[in-house]
């Protein structure tokens, strides 16, 4: 399945507007702010829980996108370190499969919004295929 | 000596139907959210049922990650309804484990305690059902800073703009 077509496929995912790029190193995954994605108005900053689920949609396409499954990978539980404030701009995802089983894969995400090196979230999570 | 709530910064706002408490945060009020109940070190919040929440079209099962913004959101409160003085919180890290696929067309409950305040951190358990508590479709453990930032927390700006005159 390409990622796009992943995405359009995933009510969520038009929800958030999660969209696809392509650079030298692979898919990214990009998550365009918008006002009713803040969880804390005083910062601003996204609701961390938008922040987790992002990170678990682009490990979801990294799946997806190795083609070897037609269906939605099921995940079993997933697990995200808040690093940084995520303020009102774009934020870019990227996901590295650790392993992919017959069953299970696992896989971990990084999410940053300026400058890559400075990751604002990080996730690791487990799917059944 | 008073027992612990009366010494809890939020214990005049415990009860149902706190919607104050997050009425003025975007996202909650873009998907509905519902504050069900707050009480000593917990707080039990409702998503409404939406299309929009989809994550796999074929089983019509709500995405993972918006049962995470459930629960964090509970985690966040309960941390908030444990505070003895209202301070900014940030999450640091939430896990949430997937039991089962939570039934369509349902809202979803999340209920969160906090069930250890130190100094700088909090420690939360959380689970999620549609149904009832007794058959949840997701468990969650989350642990907060306290103190994250130099602003004020947002609750407690809410609160204060709530009983200032316009």
């Amino acid at each position: 399945m390409k990622p796009r077509d992943a995405l359009d496929n995933i009510p969520y995912a038009r929800f958030l507007d999660v969209g696809v790029e392509e650079d030298a190193d692979g898919i990214v995954c990009v998550l365009p702010f918008r006002d009713d994605l803040v969880g804390n108005a005083a910062l601003p900053a996204i609701h961390g829980g938008v922040v987790g689920a992002f990170l678990e949609l682009t490990a979801l396409v990294g799946l997806l996108a190795v083609g070897e499954t037609q269906r939605v990978p099921k995940p079993i539980n997933f697990a995200v370190d808040y690093l940084r404030s995520v303020g009102p701009r774009t934020t870019r995802g990227r996901a590295a499969i650790v392993k992919h089983g017959r069953r299970i894969a696992n896989v971990r995400v990084v999410a940053w919004q300026d400058d890559p090196a400075k990751p604002v979230a990080a996730g690791i999570g487990n799917f059944l295929l | 000596m008073p027992p612990p709530e009366q010494r809890l910064a939020l214990a005049e706002l415990f009860g149902d139907g706190r919607q104050e408490l997050i009425d003025h945060i975007p996202h909650c009020r873009r998907l509905g959210m519902v504050v069900e109940h707050v009480g000593p070190r917990m707080a039990r919040v409702r998503l409404p049922w939406r299309d929009e929440l989809i994550g796999d079209p074929v089983r019509r099962v709500v995405f993972g990650g918006a049962i995470t913004t459930l629960v964090d959101h509970a985690s966040g409160l309960a941390v908030f309804c444990s505070l003895p003085e209202l301070t900014a919180i940030a999450t640091l890290d939430l896990r949430v484990d997937y039991l089962r696929a939570a039934a369509p067309d349902h809202a979803l409950v999340g209920e969160a305690h906090c069930y250890k305040l130190t100094r700088h951190v909090a420690f939360v358990r959380a689970a999620a059902w549609e149904v009832t508590p007794d058959d949840p479709f997701a468990s969650c453990l989350a642990t907060f800073m306290l103190g994250a930032n130099s602003s004020l927390s947002p609750v407690a700006r809410a609160l204060r703009a709530d009983k200032e005159p316009a």
